[in-house]
């Protein structure tokens, strides 16, 4: 049985597609068989960020509507050889993605796959329960600011009420908490939240901070999952994180600000 | 102390003392027709509340004959309505003995709270029947608390429709809990909480830090901008005192 993560938060462009990446890119190099399906229909990105693009020709809806098979929509990964990516349709409606449909899709996956990553699109719309409905476990990925906070209130409030395991009476879902674009000057300069106020707020343990950094946006734009980038503060925070959702225990890095010493100063200009 | 510690072996169970609210059926007169019709009509007033319901046939104002009172019909009619009948009430040795027979539980015919809950056993037929039953002054049952142990999240709404409501985790912001009595948060109360939501003017809302959007009580509130003079992010109460929400400190209530 596949352990079926939700990666989701309520508030867009907070990350959530750059942390699929990386988890699923993660759980696959240390050997586990993941696949990450992308569940923004009509707003397709995870192929990007993969770098798989130009190599979809099938995709999650084609599957669910039964036009193609899984084997023909999947798209095994290049650098990874355990990872495989399921991509949306850029040009099908969200209601394609049926309960029953993304159900059976989900169970086929679970028999030969270790971990099943669900990209979830933002909202808290059909799309964002459909990502959701299934999860044994769920990324809340937050920015360090109020609104992003209030929204991952509220799906972690649906994640309780809304997905399978609510419905079935089941333990619900594990919950974890992923801080993005985390920027720890800003947070001395009392421009954003700080990890504690975040997780004070929520109430959720804490899976990883990830460093605000250039790098995550160049790994993006290369269509490189940034946990690949393995000498960043942004990918040793990802590869971090996914070790502890594996169960190992890592200290959090990177929560204060790196004063810079007199040698990086004349190095970097800065 | 212990007895595992003093005669070495392990116990299976452990006798406690437990006091529970239970409903009680007060029986005027039996005729199973009637009874069932009247009951279904109770029912569908409210169909949750009775589900799976404990329920306690009291015989105090019973006006019958004792031959009338067939109590397997009773239990065989609630069941049907999903009732689940657990004992007897009664001072009436006839009455006990015909209770007995359908193996239900004997509790005394006097109130209940006057009784040590150890009563509860059936094993004591010769319990007097002292302080003979008032009539109309029997207490009511207070409505139990409804009690929650996780977060209520944004978007989330939980209301205790009957008594008071316990949560035992933060109310955050953009959440809402509404009771019919007391509203106590133990954690931070970042939401609306609305006690006291069918006009009960007594009722107040506890929290360990008051953060809140909204409080009201009785249709009387404040909004946040109004709260942060007095008690802001410390733990109060807050009751109604002549038409005025008044959040005082717990620590000097």
């Amino acid at each position: 049985m596949a352990r079926i993560i939700v990666v989701t938060s309520g508030k867009g462009g907070v990350g959530k597609t750059t942390t699929s990446a990386s988890i699923s890119t993660g759980l696959a190099k240390r050997g586990h068989k993941t696949v990450v399906i992308d569940f923004d229909v009509g707003l397709r990105n995870l192929d990007l960020i993969m770098n798989c693009e130009r190599r979809v020709v099938y995709d999650f809806v084609n599957v669910i509507q039964g036009e193609a098979s899984l084997n023909q929509a999947l798209i095994k990964d290049k650098r990874v050889d355990t990872l495989y990516i399921l991509p949306a349709s850029q040009t099908r409606e969200k209601e394609a993605l049926t309960k029953e449909g993304v159900e059976k899709v989900i169970n086929e996956l679970s028999e030969t796959f270790d971990y099943i990553v669900c990209d979830s699109p933002a909202g808290i719309e059909h799309g964002a329960l459909m990502a959701l409905y299934h999860a044994d476990e769920a990324i809340v990925v937050t920015n360090p600011e109020v609104s992003s906070v209030r929204d991952s209130d509220r799906i972690l409030g649906i994640l309780q009420s809304k997905s399978r395991r609510a419905e079935n009476g089941q333990e619900p879902a594990k919950e974890h908490l992923l801080l993005t674009r985390y920027n720890p000057d800003r947070v001395e300069k009392g421009e954003m939240l700080s990890v504690e106020d975040v997780e004070e707020i929520l109430a959720i343990p804490l899976l990883g901070v990830i460093p605000e950094s250039q790098v995550v946006l160049n790994a993006s734009n290369q269509g490189l999952p940034v946990i690949l980038e393995e000498e960043s503060d942004a990918g040793q925070a990802y590869e971090d994180a996914v070790a502890r959702l594996v169960g190992e225990e890592r200290e959090h890095r990177f929560l204060t600000s790196q004063k810079k010493g007199f040698f990086s100063r004349m190095f970097k200009g800065g | 102390m212990s007895d595992i510690a003093t005669t070495g072996v392990s116990q299976t169970f452990q006798l406690k003392s437990a006091s529970v609210s239970l409903t009680a059926l007060e029986l005027y007169y039996f005729d199973n027709d009637e009874f069932e019709a009247n009951l279904r009509d109770k029912i569908s007033q409210a169909p949750g509340f009775f589900k799976d319901v404990p329920v306690l046939i009291s015989l105090e104002k019973y006006e019958g004959l004792d031959s009338e009172l067939d109590f397997f019909k009773i239990i065989g009619t609630c069941r049907r309505y999903n009732i689940h009948v657990i004992g007897v009430r009664t001072a009436n040795d006839d009455q006990r003995r015909l209770a007995r027979a359908a193996e239900l539980a004997l509790l005394p015919g006097s109130s209940l709270r006057e009784k040590k809950p150890e009563a509860e056993t059936g094993e004591s037929p010769g319990e007097p029947a002292q302080s003979a039953p008032k009539a109309a002054s029997a207490p009511a049952q207070p409505a139990p608390a409804k009690v929650i142990n996780q977060p209520v999240r944004s978007g989330q709404q939980i209301t205790a429709p009957e008594g008071d409501l316990v949560i035992l985790a933060p109310v955050q912001a953009g959440a809402e809990v509404l009771a019919a009595g007391n509203i106590h948060v133990y954690g931070p109360l970042r939401g609306r909480a609305l006690a006291g939501i069918h006009g009960a003017e007594g009722a107040r809302v506890f929290c360990q830090s008051l953060e809140a959007e909204l409080v009201s009580i009785a249709g009387h509130y404040k909004i946040s901008e109004d709260l942060q003079e007095s008690g802001w992010k410390s733990a109060v109460q807050i009751q109604l005192k002549d038409d005025l929400l008044v959040v005082t400190p717990l620590d000097k209530a």
